[in-house]
């Protein structure tokens, strides 16, 4: 291993990593596809030479220096092995997301003048073809399906098997070339660039060097101690940064293998089959998946449920703790054993996680009891924090310190500041060159200094974690000059199964005050167990038992509000729960489902007076519009509670 | 489309003056009609048009009593619906005749029965040149179930499937017999749009791909005049239409007949 590493610290770009692994182990497995119900398996020997044909050929075809090559399909070997063919030359691969619309496309292609393009089939070709007339650069489009593209006539259109032929072909004439164009390579030239989705507005092309890749990808390896034998399942967009770090820079920097499933749809069996043990999942991911196991976790016999119940319980109390290798009572310790024989084991078999050693999950706040349900049953689930501009690692929770609202310290080699408003500012080996084209928009977001203004909002905690509460500009005041970030209130309060939505208000303000909107669902099970009568959503809204217990989640956030001294000011004192849902279609919620608190404030300015005058009942009438377009008008009376807030120092002795 | 054109061959099938009784009832009268090599052929009609006893009697089923059926040049009388499916033709059914309780895979496999040499000992007990075979025919079938997308379902069985994606699996146990002329009895009937779109796409790719001929009926018009190169109309046992979409739509007797009178 040692003199494998000593090798691979030269290799200053991708296509040089390439190379050496084919050198080093040539028969290991680089990445592999299920394909005909049958894993099929290229070994880095394999790898690089497919990599080698397809770069001869894209420079046969007039691919040069510089150039840029879009890439748009689903995780496949060929997608991965054009990248380093673009990389090879000298020329920059931009993934693009495959289920991105046809007119999402244009700008990338327009805005880096794209020639060449490879798309994985005939889905993507058609989206190609269709925004041609926009993209007149676009000159050579090369697939990988050929099913339903054989009467295809466009002069622009290749196979990638006609092109691997040309490839073969120019290699026999010239051997050299390609050694000779990798050698020109450096680490400090452009090797990637992604389009941030743009939900903040204008799609910016973001330009990674090799060398920050490598930097971050080696970075968390040696953290994790990957290794050639990790194994890593790729099924989430090759567009997406994170992604591209774990099925290419970091088997690139460490060896390990990846594997492409069958199609999206069979993702969980063929991960079942894979058994990765390096894994990512966004939250909303683990959340499904949760849902799956207890939803056939209802329809098991009698006994098996209460075996599951019973020891889920010994797992919530001492599952993480176990993990984190803290002590544990004897006793704790053989049950947990005797449970992990009977049901942790085998649910982390039935959900692909047997041979994790290593999950993350990042994106949005994950709820505390998801991320403990994880890690409860031994899978080592941690936080990251990190973006396209920072290549993913900026911080990562160390085995042993994982907590369920931090993302952790941050990993070797960054640096971390907050300007006064709280803004995160980075400064890493890992960040970005510059938005592709766009000076204003680099200026704006990177410092003379080299710090990185990331927008969100946040600080460290007592262990020197880092915890991301918001996006700054929605970061408010208090009228004591305490922070007040809602929506990291919201996030807290969303997380309860019976709270919908809820918008915190206290910018400003002496204190914190909250609409709160009920899971119709979840409270509406919960009343018919304690045969609770209700006419409706209005009248259950209403009822008192309801209050009490939206009242009880928010004194748990307040609890724990209390032990955090930086925020412990943001309490919820009062709060009512609103009439009606809130919907899209009123304007209260974005089409993506974010609450867009400034409306809210504004269209229920009375509540919110109610909320602060200190009234017990505020009476209101609210105009709604039905699915079909048609209006209606709701009236109700609502209750308006006062919740119990915790002294700051005092909860801290509890905690 | 003009590269379509191109593709299509010569007549593989021609029904020659048909007549199709049962007791009184007239099912069929007289009816002639070519399929081509390679095209996508549509029957359509109102309720009891005689389309699905048309496609019977190509299929074997039913015998006609006047009336011949050539296919490949070959005028055949009496085969029954094993022997049609010898030589080439396969079908699909309105009503699904798919065996719910076995897994997807093992339907398809059962398509592929026909082309199963060795005996049934051997097959029995996977040893020697039956497990060889075996390997093959699951080859045909791994590509059609990846050419109809179904790989999550290989193991699920079908009953427990909903209906598109049984119609999915009743389309690929029919490729599994290598057809050269496909009868598809409306696959798309009880569909939703989108799975609806898929099938027709499968359909085009199948046609496309393989080549096959397709022979197909079906309810929804804007279907039928999307995919199909050209269109056949029955109307009580009788054929009132016959030729391209646009033809076919333009026909007065069938725009009354089947279209409806327009206002």
């Amino acid at each position: 291993m040692a003199e494998n590493l000593s090798g691979l610290d030269t290799c200053d770009t991708f296509p040089k990593l390439l190379l050496h692994h084919a050198r080093v182990r040539p028969e290991h497995p680089a990445i592999r596809e299920k394909d005909l119900g049958i894993w099929q398996t290229w070994s880095w020997h394999r790898f690089a030479d497919e990599v080698r044909s397809l770069a001869c050929g894209l420079a046969a075809q007039d691919f040069k220096r510089g150039d840029h090559l879009a890439i748009v399909g689903d995780n496949r070997p060929r997608i991965y092995a054009a990248m380093c063919a673009a990389q090879c030359l000298g020329g920059i691969p931009v993934p693009l997301y495959q289920d991105a619309v046809a007119a999402e496309m244009a700008f990338p292609i327009q805005n880096a003048a794209i020639t060449h393009a490879v798309a994985e089939d005939q889905e993507q070709v058609d989206k190609l073809l269709e925004i041609l007339p926009q993209c007149p650069s676009l000159k050579r489009i090369y697939y990988d399906e050929p099913r339903g593209l054989r009467h295809y006539a466009q002069p622009q259109l290749m196979s990638c098997d006609e092109l691997l032929e040309i490839g073969r072909e120019s290699y026999r004439r010239d051997p050299a070339f390609l050694e000779t164009e990798i050698a020109k390579g450096a680490g400090a030239d452009t090797a990637a660039m992604f389009f941030t989705s743009g939900t903040t507005g204008v799609a910016k092309g973001v330009v990674l060097t090799h060398l920050s890749l490598i930097d971050r990808a080696r970075a968390a390896a040696e953290m994790e101690g990957l290794n050639d034998a990790d194994v890593v399942l790729a099924y989430l967009p090759p567009a997406w940064i994170g992604q591209n770090i774990f099925s290419y820079a970091q088997p690139f920097v460490t060896g390990y293998c990846i594997c492409c499933p069958e199609s999206p749809e069979t993702v969980m069996s063929d991960m079942r089959e894979i058994g990765p043990t390096y894994y990512f999942a966004p939250p909303r991911v683990l959340e499904a998946l949760l849902t799956q196991v207890s939803i056939r976790m209802e329809d098991a016999s009698a006994l098996k449920r209460s075996l599951y119940r019973h020891f889920m319980e010994i797992a919530r109390r001492v599952g993480g703790a176990i993990l984190d290798g803290k002590s544990v009572g004897t006793a704790d310790r053989l049950l947990y054993r005797l449970g992990d024989a009977l049901v942790y084991g085998p649910l982390r078999n039935v959900l692909g996680m047997s041979r994790v050693r290593v999950a993350y999950t990042a994106g949005e706040a994950i709820g505390p009891d998801l991320f403990r349900f994880y890690r409860s049953i031994g899978i080592n689930l941690k936080q990251l924090y990190g973006s396209t501009e920072t290549c993913v690692f900026v911080c990562v929770q160390p085995n042993g310190q994982v907590k369920a609202d931090t993302v952790g310290p941050a990993v070797k080699g960054v640096e971390l500041s907050f300007t006064p408003e709280r803004e995160l500012l980075i400064r890493s080996p890992g960040l970005f060159k510059e938005y592709y084209k766009n000076p204003q928009a680099t200026a704006e977001s990177k410092d003379a200094q080299g710090w990185f203004h990331t927008g969100d909002a946040g600080y460290f905690d007592a262990d020197g974690h880092l915890k991301i509460i918001d996006r700054v500009k929605d970061v408010g005041k208090l009228a004591d000059g305490s922070l007040f970030a809602p929506k990291y209130l919201e996030n807290k309060l969303k997380f309860f199964p019976y709270i919908k939505e809820a918008v915190a208000f206290g910018h400003g303000r002496d204190r914190v005050c909250a609409f709160i909107n009920m899971d119709m669902e979840a409270v509406g099970n919960w009343a018919e167990k304690r045969s609770l009568p209700y006419a409706g959503y209005v009248d259950l809204a209403s009822r008192d038992e309801v209050y009490d217990l939206v009242r009880d989640c928010i004194e748990r956030v307040n609890a724990d509000l209390a032990a955090e001294p930086e925020i412990a000011g943001s309490q919820i004192h009062r709060f009512l729960i609103l009439h009606k849902e809130l919907d899209a279609d009123d304007g209260e919620l974005t089409r993506t489902r974010k609450v867009r608190r400034l409306h809210v404030g504004e269209k229920y300015a009375e509540l919110v007076a109610a909320l602060y005058e200190g009234r017990p009942v505020v009476h209101v009438e609210a105009q709604v519009r039905y699915e079909d377009g048609r209006t209606g008008s709701i009236s109700a009376d609502l209750k308006i509670r006062d919740a119990k807030t915790f002294p700051p120092a005092a909860a801290r002795k509890a905690a | 489309m003009n590269d379509r054109a191109h593709r299509i061959g010569d007549v593989i099938l021609a029904v020659d003056r048909v007549s199709l009784a049962f007791g009184g009832v007239k099912a069929l009268s007289d009816v002639s009609f070519d399929v081509r090599e390679h095209e996508v052929r549509a029957i359509i009609g109102p309720n009891g048009a005689g389309k699905s006893s048309m496609l019977n009697v190509i299929n074997g089923v039913y015998h006609p009593q006047q009336g011949t059926i050539r296919y490949l040049g070959r005028e055949y009388h009496d085969m029954d619906p094993h022997e049609v499916a010898e030589s080439g033709i396969a079908r699909t059914f309105q009503s699904l005749a798919l065996f719910k309780g076995m897994s997807v895979l093992d339907n398809i496999m059962s398509g592929r029965n026909l082309k199963m040499r060795s005996n049934i000992l051997l097959q029995a007990l996977r040893i020697g040149p039956a497990l060889r075979e075996e390997i093959e025919h699951r080859e045909v079938v791994e590509r059609i179930i990846d050419f109809l997308e179904i790989q999550a379902y290989r193991k699920t069985p079908v009953g427990r499937l909903p209906y598109g994606l049984q119609k999915r699996v009743d389309l690929a146990r029919a490729l599994a017999m290598e057809p050269r002329v496909l009868l598809l009895d409306e696959p798309m009937s009880g569909m939703n749009m989108e799975e609806k779109q898929d099938m027709c796409r499968f359909i085009l790719d199948v046609n496309d791909q393989f080549g096959t001929t397709v022979v197909l009926i079906e309810h929804d018009m804007s279907v039928v005049m999307d995919i199909s190169d050209r269109v056949v109309v029955l109307d009580y046992g009788k054929k009132i239409g016959d030729g391209s979409p646009d033809e076919v739509r333009a026909n007065q007797a069938v725009v009354d007949a089947y279209l409806g009178v327009s206002h």
